[in-house]
């Protein structure tokens, strides 16, 4: 039992399983996503690119870029939890 | 005159009247008409500078439409309606009012033509604004709005200081291009800067916005913040200055939102970075530039909006929005995450979404110039956000692990402000030329070049990458209750702490100047006593017999000096 903004109780209903549920399908998703990496990284000499920069002519450079730039943006997010993380009433005491 | 007066105006007045209308559905209609009226009216009204006033020597131009502020106008106008559609549902006058007096005054700000009437409607934003914050009506609102309104408020002083300085020094007070070579124009690049977020004065948005009502944030990301780039857009386009900064922006809140719990802050965070790329575009200056922030403002109001509307909707629906407490709402609300992913589509710029056709044009223009470092700054926070707004706000909120919460889907007034916003979302993105023949100069930009396209979705689906590698490998960090650190640390804990010291000084020093005061009067009340009292010296009654025996030594004296 469950209470909304309004006040108004909720019963939880029972587990209605979707196809999104299953594991097996969130896997099918996760390696469609592999392939299409794949491929956009393949057909990257394909692409006739016109900046300035030499750096944008490297193979995959967006993607590679795009990568590291994440896990890089993820690893240093979670050290600056070390430093800045306080617990929710910090303010109020 | 009746051509001449500020659409902002319409809006203010209009919303004057809210309060007395009876029942939600006549109060409702007449909410709708006020942006509806106003937009018609600006369509009608010629380019050009009107509503000029005589004030006490200073010639306000009240009225200025040219295309700059005609597309910001413009927006702004189409946000008031969303906010306005949004928050049918709600009964409380007095974010109505609020909300509508917000919006009108962001609105007069922008056809503003000189620095004064600019200041008038910049402190009733901030004023109006407020109450947003307040309708929370709890202790931390209460505070956080405070927090909002002392610097708010403080931006507009600073405002007014540099406008004066810049009224004695030119004699002008047309709000035209500035630059930073005199202190009127520092100060009034501060003034900007404080509504606009820059790094280090940013974080009364991360403060205020996520305490606002489920409404109320909606409304509060539109207007003043866009308020601020438009005004930099007028006064400093080219200021390389603002390029640095910019580009700081654009980086350093996504690490914050990455941490962050709360998913209406982290849509603050984004809110930040996507601020920077429009600061940058102006910073550039170029006319590409100039329409990319142009552009990218125009997009990312509705898109921002429609976010903070689904988040506001789970929060209406579930009662929190930590995304600790969250997950596997698509059950529940299936339309809400539709909504919710079109806009988290459209902010990390997908190929056919609203996001994708207007930061093209900023980032474009960035190479064009040669700017290195910022392009790949710029690049790094495209796929930041993608990571933290695109994937993590409808993940954690609607998929992730189940947290069991079952409730109803939005209520239908918000799921029709959420279905336009996201058909703009939608059609600007497929068709962006009705948008590119409002900015300020022509654009001959085709963002669907195959370059353009490939290497975006390159960029982006190794960052869809990155998230699912981290996710399953559980290094991604989990999401904790929890709150993090920003600069608003300094003035709640070791600000508070200095107030306090600065508090017990005053008394001390008061404690001391009263106490020797009383002892100093006591003294000088006990000598009159002593000497006039009924027992003094004074004040004792003297016998005549006394007065005649002095008179007689006196004249004596007199008699005897004479024959000396």
């Amino acid at each position: 039992m469950s209470a909304d903004q309004n006040g108004h109780s909720f019963e939880t209903p029972p587990h209605e399983r979707t196809w999104i549920d299953d594991p097996k399908n969130v896997d099918k998703i996760v390696y469609a996503l592999y392939a299409v990496c794949a491929l956009l990284f393949l057909i990257d000499p394909l692409i006739h690119k016109h900046g300035p920069f030499a750096i944008e002519y490297i193979w995959g450079f967006y993607a590679l870029y795009g990568f590291v730039g994440c896990v890089f943006l993820v690893l240093a997010a979670k050290l600056m939890r070390v430093i800045l993380m306080r617990p929710e009433d910090y303010y109020d005491k | 005159m009746t051509n001449e007066l500020n659409p902002g105006l319409i809006i203010i007045l209009g919303a004057l009247l809210v309060p007395l209308l009876p029942g939600r559905v006549l109060r409702g209609a007449y909410m709708l008409l006020l942006p509806i009226a106003a937009f018609a009216y600006l369509m009608g009204l010629p380019m050009g500078e009107m509503g000029q006033i005589e004030l006490m020597n200073l010639s306000l131009v009240t009225l200025r439409v040219d295309k700059l502020s005609f597309v910001f106008g413009t927006i702004f106008l189409i946000a008031t309606l969303l906010g306005v559609i949004y928050a049918l549902h709600v009964g409380d006058w007095v974010q109505h009012t609020a909300g509508l007096i917000y919006s009108g005054s962001a609105i007069g700000a922008v056809f503003a033509g000189d620095f004064v009437t600019l200041f008038i409607f910049w402190e009733i934003t901030a004023i109006s604004s407020v109450f947003l914050v307040w309708a929370s009506r709890n202790s931390s609102a209460m505070a956080a709005g405070l927090r909002y309104l002392v610097i708010q408020v403080g931006s507009g002083v600073i405002l007014l200081a540099g406008v004066l300085i810049h009224y004695q020094q030119t004699g002008s007070i047309a709000f035209g291009a500035m630059g930073t070579e005199t202190l009127a124009g520092q100060l009034i690049l501060i003034a900007f800067g404080i509504k606009c977020a820059f790094p280090l004065l940013h974080n009364w948005l991360q403060d205020a916005y996520p305490q606002a009502t489920v409404t109320g944030t909606v409304i509060l990301s539109a207007f003043t913040t866009k308020l601020a780039v438009y005004a930099l857009a007028r006064g400093y386009a080219g200021t390389e200055i603002l390029i640095p900064i910019g580009a700081v922006m654009t980086a350093f809140p996504i690490f914050f939102a990455v941490i962050e719990n709360d998913l209406r802050r982290v849509l603050a965070y984004s809110l930040n970075n996507q601020l920077g790329f429009m600061v940058v575009g102006i910073g550039i200056g170029t006319e590409l530039a100039l329409n990319g922030t142009a552009a990218h403002a125009f997009c990312h109001i509705l898109y921002k909006a429609l976010l903070f509307m689904a988040m506001g909707a789970v929060l209406y629906r579930v009662g929190t929005i930590k995304g600790s407490e969250l997950g596997g709402l698509y059950r529940s609300m299936p339309w809400t995450t539709v909504f919710c992913i079109v806009g988290a589509a459209s902010i990390s710029a997908f190929p056919l979404f609203s996001g994708f056709i207007s930061k093209s044009l900023i980032i474009s223009a960035a190479m064009k110039e040669g700017y290195y470092w910022v392009w790949l700054t710029l690049l790094f926070a495209s796929a930041g956000v993608f990571h933290h707004s695109g994937i993590k706000i409808p993940y954690f909120a609607f998929f992730a692990h189940d947290s069991g919460k079952r409730c109803e889907e939005a209520p239908m007034n918000m799921l029709i402000a959420m279905a336009i916003a996201a058909a703009f979302c939608i059609g600007l993105g497929v068709y962006p030329d009705p948008l590119y023949a409002l900015l300020p100069y022509e654009v001959k930009y085709d963002a669907y070049s195959l370059e353009h396209v490939v290497t975006q979705l390159q960029l982006l689906m190794f960052s869809a990458l990155a998230f699912t590698v981290l996710m399953r490998t559980g290094i991604y960090p989990p999401e904790l209750k929890s709150i993090n650190l920003d600069t608003d640390w300094f003035y709640r804990v070791p600000g508070r702490h200095l107030a306090q010291v600065a508090n017990q000084f005053r008394s001390i020093t008061w404690q001391w100047v009263a106490d020797s005061t009383v002892k100093l009067a006591t003294k000088v009340h006990n000598a009159l006593y002593r000497h006039h009292g009924p027992e003094g010296w004074f004040g004792r009654s003297w016998p005549t017999g006394t007065m005649a025996f002095w008179t007689t030594v006196t004249l004596g004296a007199v008699v005897i000096l004479s024959y000396l």
